[in-house]
């Protein structure tokens, strides 16, 4: 086995565990701590890959803002386990059929993904993920849908603005 | 070894390179709260620690023995492995920006050629972004883990005002990068050092006092030391912690401070270089000694600016703070970007 092979046993091993970790904690709290430890392993996978601007800004963006977003949230409304509503045998069921329909979608996707067939990873090789070329990318052949989607983030925060001035 | 194809010599090299480095700056760190209490009693006319050892330069020891011969109280409502993981995350965070920082240029040891860094990555300066958004856990999760309302009410205005800090220093950088063109700390220091090269902070001037302001909001140094503002939150974040882990918060502070001031150094004052001297005409174990003599130099002259600027600023309102980092420091910082921009656009012709 490479370095590389172990590596990214370690990490998918992590990866599952702290995203179970997420379902059973019982405290909120806990949950996101479990998140922020699942996001790490993503961008150990992303490093492994040769795309270390998506992992760092996979970092920076989910673990350093919208986790800390998330855990204010928490925090304020003090939520733990005594507060938390009893919900319903047949919420939770639905809950089950949902979820496993959509685990469903997922697998069948990902096993009729015609470009997937066949194909092993590119392990340490391959450049797309360099910021250089993800910047020349994003910028020269998908300039208007990037444009579009900033303007989405803009109305957005301006949505957020509003709401917060009420 | 067919087992690992690893360069077991390079696995070495940065491993003793990365214990020089934690120690080093854990030690400067000590001084560094010497250095603070000094220059307090100089700015306020008074002699300081003088008792233990000469000039009192024990004192750094007696503190930390002190902190550390503590009774150790884990108050018993508070979420115990959170309370613990609390400081553990603060001085883990602090410490990791060291990575990437060039703290010189190469050696020849052995007949190997060791760069004194530890990981020159194409990403530094996210790198340093990612490791400081991070740091926000460390006091989140202490204040909350308290079970205290002063703790929990100084973390989320300590996390509150680290964020909003962050974006202004994003965008101070974004204008020094797009003069480099490169991420990596070590290229632009290198573009600082070729000759006839300027220093950074020629160019960005405006960019520079930003992200120093943002660097002040980071570390929370006064006057932006609203986290621990002791006359509306008792102690701040920190408060229910005793002994070592205590300790353990206040020196990620002086850690944070050392790595902030060597980031800035590197970025803006062309870290390693040495003003008016060709560093290609000397040995190289020269150039890299003398290299990080040049450093070490900047951050301690950026350490005492700090703690100047410390001593002479009260603390700023909540909402002032609030204030001058959305609707002064961000359309600065913008406004500096798109400057940038239309000089770059226009040299280009």
């Amino acid at each position: 086995m490479s370095t590389t092979e172990i590596l990214f046993y370690f990490l998918s091993a992590l990866a599952v565990f702290s995203a179970i970790m997420v379902l059973v904690s019982k405290s909120p709290v806990h949950s996101v701590l479990w998140l922020i430890v699942v996001f790490f392993t993503i961008s150990g996978h992303y490093v492994l890959l040769n795309a270390q601007f998506l992992a760092i800004v996979n970092l920076i963006v989910y673990a350093g803002a919208i986790m800390v977003l998330f855990l204010f949230v928490i925090m304020l409304m003090n939520l733990n386990t005594q507060t938390e509503p009893q919900k319903h045998i047949w919420m939770k069921l639905a809950g089950v059929i949902s979820g496993g329909c959509f685990l469903m979608v997922l697998i069948s996707l990902v096993r009729q993904a015609g470009d997937m067939q066949g194909k092993t990873a590119l392990m340490k090789t391959g450049n797309i993920g360099l910021i250089g070329n993800l910047g020349k990318a994003l910028f020269q052949d998908y300039v208007v849908p990037f444009e579009i989607t900033s303007v989405l983030f803009l109305s957005a925060m301006v949505g957020a603005v509003v709401i917060g001035k009420k | 070894m067919s087992l690992l194809v690893i360069d077991w010599f390079l696995l070495i090299e940065k491993l003793v390179l990365i214990a020089i480095i934690v120690f080093a700056s854990l030690g400067i760190a000590l001084y560094t709260t010497f250095a603070e209490r000094k220059v307090a009693a100089v700015l306020q006319d008074r002699p300081g620690p003088n008792r233990a050892g000469p000039f009192g330069l024990l004192q750094p020891f007696a503190d930390g023995l002190k902190l550390i011969m503590k009774e150790e109280i884990i108050p018993n409502t508070s979420n115990k492995v959170l309370f613990v993981l609390g400081p553990i995350l603060a001085m883990t965070a602090a410490l990791m920006t060291c990575a990437v920082i060039p703290w010189s240029s190469h050696v020849e040891l052995f007949g190997r050629n060791i760069e004194l860094q530890v990981a020159d990555i194409n990403i530094g300066i996210l790198y340093i972004f990612g490791v400081v958004s991070l740091g926000v856990y460390g006091i989140m999760i202490g204040g909350w883990a308290s079970n205290n309302k002063f703790s929990l009410m100084a973390a989320l205005r300590g996390a509150s005002q680290a964020i909003s800090y962050e974006l202004a220093m994003g965008l101070s950088l974004i204008a020094v990068l797009m003069i480099s063109g490169s991420l990596s700390l070590r290229t632009i220091v290198e573009q600082q050092m070729t000759q006839g090269g300027m220093w950074n902070v020629v160019y960005q001037p405006l960019g520079f006092l930003i992200f120093f302001i943002c660097a002040m909001a980071e570390c929370n140094r006064t006057p932006f030391d609203l986290p621990e503002a002791e006359n509306e939150l008792n102690f701040g974040y920190h408060q229910e912690y005793s002994s070592m882990k205590l300790g353990f918060y206040l020196f990620a502070e002086y850690v944070n401070m050392i790595m902030s001031s060597a980031v800035m150094a590197c970025i803006f004052f062309g870290g390693y270089d040495i003003p008016f001297l060709d560093e290609s005409t000397l040995a190289p174990n020269l150039a890299a000694l003398l290299g990080v003599l040049a450093l070490l130099v900047k951050i301690v002259i950026f350490i005492f600016i700090f703690m100047w600027i410390r001593w002479t600023i009260p603390r700023f309102r909540y909402d002032q703070l609030m204030n001058l980092g959305w609707k002064t420091l961000i359309p600065l910082a913008l406004l500096n970007m798109l400057a940038t921009g239309a000089v770059i656009l226009w040299r280009q012709g």
